[in-house]
């Protein structure tokens, strides 16, 4: 998901300043929270409710994430600590953010030495992980991995991913409906980095939710998640494509370059999907305001959920609204489409870019 | 500190005697080093052993018995090593006048060359050790094409290794494709995964590295033409130097040593990544420059250098341990940099007016 970044200590800074403007921006959002996140388990105790988020015994979790240089792994690690926040029985240790996976590995090691009950780990690089997560896992301590997989499925007692073929299903259905059967309609692509397997499944689930109503990708160019490079993809595109029905813009950080280029090139024939769900796009969306009409959500609480099935393993405690005694092996989230009728619903939960 | 002064060369007045003369107070020049080295370097690594010790009490007190283990300290030098290795090689070229900005890139070009399905193929027909040889090939050819760009092409080091930086991470990528290659060569993995008497073979390397590494800056004549040439170029060239192929070599042990990094970072992680590597450079030229070598070259600390690793990684361990924000370790190392290049700097002109 994160270009890689080449300046370390800058980003450390930079991704501060971020992390920053997050706390500010979602202190109030916190309750909801619970509520909207795939996970049901712990919502908030109410009549016909759990007593899943009755203190428990103390649970000691470590918390792991590559380097915050996009919006939404920032968004990543901040949602994590303001759900440890909301149990007085959970103690998060938060390690560097990194992009190294020697530095990440030896976190993972750290944690170990500290005996902590659980380690949530969102790994710069799945494969380089595993072992040291196995490692983990033999020693007893559980491991909850999030959205990178490791290699080796005996690596983490629970796996929590998004949907990024499904990302790509949303919004080729969404698109279908709205252009209701309308034979030649061009339709663009902006995708992230290709080389990407991520990228991949999202443009496959795409190409084959259009094809389901006799759609296709006319134009395709790749960014590479940043508002630079989708400013450049899209400046191109808009170059190559004289009219336009529907663009589907993979990710909402380089949907800032990619609106831009919208604006500069003073186009509006079309409309436009986007991809993750950032808060300034749901405002957007919500507003009315642009060629902005949808986008479909990764969450980036897939940590905070991380978090909370960590916590529910620890304690022995099952996921209330399932029948199931045990928290489940995976649990993949699902990529709804957020339009003007129901971004109030996923407003709270959205990430600043 | 004097001791320090003494140790650079004073080729001012050299270059204006015999050539033989020269030699031979180079020669006696680096013999009062050896003689010293007991009192002059132990007198300025003081500062380092104070800082190192401060770090290690202070996590005494802060983490208590999670900080004093067996356990964290193997953590401590697992991380450190393959940054400790690579800067043992920047502490020549920089003790040499130059700067190697490639390291980081080169290791994780090699990592990737040493791990492609093709060489794992070849290594699992023949022997493991194929991919090591690969990867130190790898990482000394990337330090030739430096070496010979910075001596023969008088491209400045800066430029010529900020080229080399780029370009072996674009060619990483390219090999890879961007993606993680998992090493499947079991016989690799358990030798490098491995304890020797309770120490982490990775551990060792360092080990092995940092001492062969003293015994050539200190030990041998490679070491001090080293000297020479960053205290000096001209005055070692007028002694008969082989300026020009001295530094070509500089850069090439850079280059074996950003290849011996690969070698680690594939045993650590067992994985080849274009991404392995990033940034691993500036690490290591904040270890060497904090461990008290000169970034204008001519005076070099191994001995410093290992210091210099193990003050940075103890303090991300620390900072771990305790829970404390990244952005503060960012300042608290940036603190530690800055102090140390203004230490440098009395010294460098405390040691200009000496000569």
């Amino acid at each position: 998901m994160s270009a890689p970044t080449r300046r370390r200590w800058l980003t450390l800074a930079a991704g501060t300043v971020a992390l920053a403007f997050v706390v500010a921006g979602c202190t109030s959002n916190e309750p909801e929270e619970s509520e909207d996140t795939a996970t049901n388990t712990a919502a908030a105790p109410a009549p016909g409710g759990t007593s899943n988020d009755e203190p428990g015994d103390k649970v000691v979790i470590g918390f792991s994430a590559p380097a915050a240089d996009h919006g939404w792994m920032a968004a990543i690690t901040k949602a994590a600590q303001a759900t440890a926040e909301e149990y007085s029985d959970v103690e998060l240790r938060v390690a560097e953010a990194t992009n190294d996976t020697n530095l990440q590995i030896s976190q993972i090691e750290g944690f170990i030495n500290d005996g902590v009950d659980a380690i949530v780990l969102l790994p710069f690089d799945g494969a380089a992980l595993t072992d040291i997560a196995i490692e983990a896992m033999q020693k007893g301590i559980v491991v909850v991995n999030v959205d990178r997989e490791f290699s080796d499925p005996n690596a983490a007692r629970v796996t929590v991913l998004g949907d990024n073929y499904g990302m790509g299903v949303s919004a080729g259905s969404y698109i279908c409906d709205q252009l209701g059967g309308k034979a030649d309609a061009k339709i663009a692509e902006i995708a992230g980095i290709d080389s990407l397997p991520l990228t991949q499944d999202r443009s496959q689930g795409f190409a084959d939710a259009l094809a389901t109503c006799g759609l296709e990708v006319s134009n395709r160019v790749p960014a590479d998640f940043t508002a630079q490079g989708g400013e450049a993809a899209a400046a191109n595109l808009l170059q190559a494509a004289p009219h336009l029905d529907a663009i589907w813009n993979h990710d909402d950080d380089q949907g800032v370059g990619v609106m831009a280029a919208i604006e500069a090139a003073g186009r509006d024939e079309f409309f436009m999907v986007g991809g993750a769900g950032s808060k300034q796009v749901m405002e957007s969306i919500k507003a009315d305001d642009s060629v902005l009409k949808a986008t479909v959500i990764y969450p980036s609480t897939q940590a905070a959920d991380g978090i909370k099935l960590a916590r529910l393993v620890v304690q022995g405690k099952s996921m209330s609204d399932l029948v199931e005694v045990e928290v489940p092996r995976k649990i993949q989230l699902f990529a709804p489409v957020v339009t003007k009728d129901n971004v109030d619903r996923y407003l709270p939960t959205a990430f600043e870019s | 500190m004097s001791e320090g002064v003494e140790r650079s060369l004073e080729p001012g007045g050299a270059a204006t005697a015999d050539a033989v003369v020269v030699t031979e107070r180079a020669q006696s020049a680096s013999g009062d080093e050896r003689g010293g080295l007991l009192h002059g370097p132990a007198a300025r690594n003081l500062g380092l052993v104070i800082a190192l010790a401060l770090l290690c009490v202070v996590g005494v007190v802060t983490a208590g018995d999670r900080f004093a283990s067996i356990d964290n300290i193997l953590t401590i030098l697992r991380l450190a090593a393959i940054t400790g290795v690579l800067s043992i090689g920047m502490t020549f070229v920089i003790t040499g006048g130059g700067i190697d900005l490639s390291v980081g890139s080169v290791l994780g070009l090699a990592s990737v060359w040493a791990s492609t399905l093709a060489t794992q193929t070849m290594a699992q027909d023949t022997h493991w050790i194929v991919m090591v040889f690969t990867a130190l090939l790898v990482g000394v050819a990337c330090g030739l094409v430096n070496g010979v760009l910075v001596a023969y092409g008088n491209v400045v080091a800066f430029i010529a290794t900020l080229a080399m930086m780029v370009a072996a991470r674009g060619l990483a990528e390219i090999i890879s494709n961007r993606q993680t290659q998992r090493v499947k060569v079991q016989g690799f993995l358990d030798f490098f995964r491995d304890d020797w008497l309770g120490i982490p073979v990775l551990v060792w390397i360092f080990a092995l590295v940092s001492a062969a590494g003293w015994v050539l800056l200190n030990r041998t004549t490679f070491g001090r033409r080293t000297l020479a040439v960053g205290g000096n170029p001209e005055a070692a060239r007028l002694a008969g130097i082989k300026v020009k192929r001295h530094t070509m070599y500089l850069y090439a042990l850079a280059g074996l040593t950003a290849g011996i990094g690969g070698v680690m970072m594939l045993g650590r992680t067992t994985a080849g990544t274009s991404t392995n590597g990033m940034l691993y450079e500036l690490d290591a030229i904040a270890a060497v420059v904090v461990g008290g070598t000169l970034l204008a070259g001519g005076r070099g600390t191994i001995v410093g250098t290992v210091f210099g690793v193990l003050i940075f990684t103890t303090l991300t361990n620390v900072f771990t341990l305790n829970n404390l924000s990244i952005s503060a370790q960012a300042i608290a190392k940036g603190v530690i940099i800055v102090g140390a290049v203004l230490l440098q700097q009395r010294v460098a002109a405390r040691s200009r007016a000496g000569t």
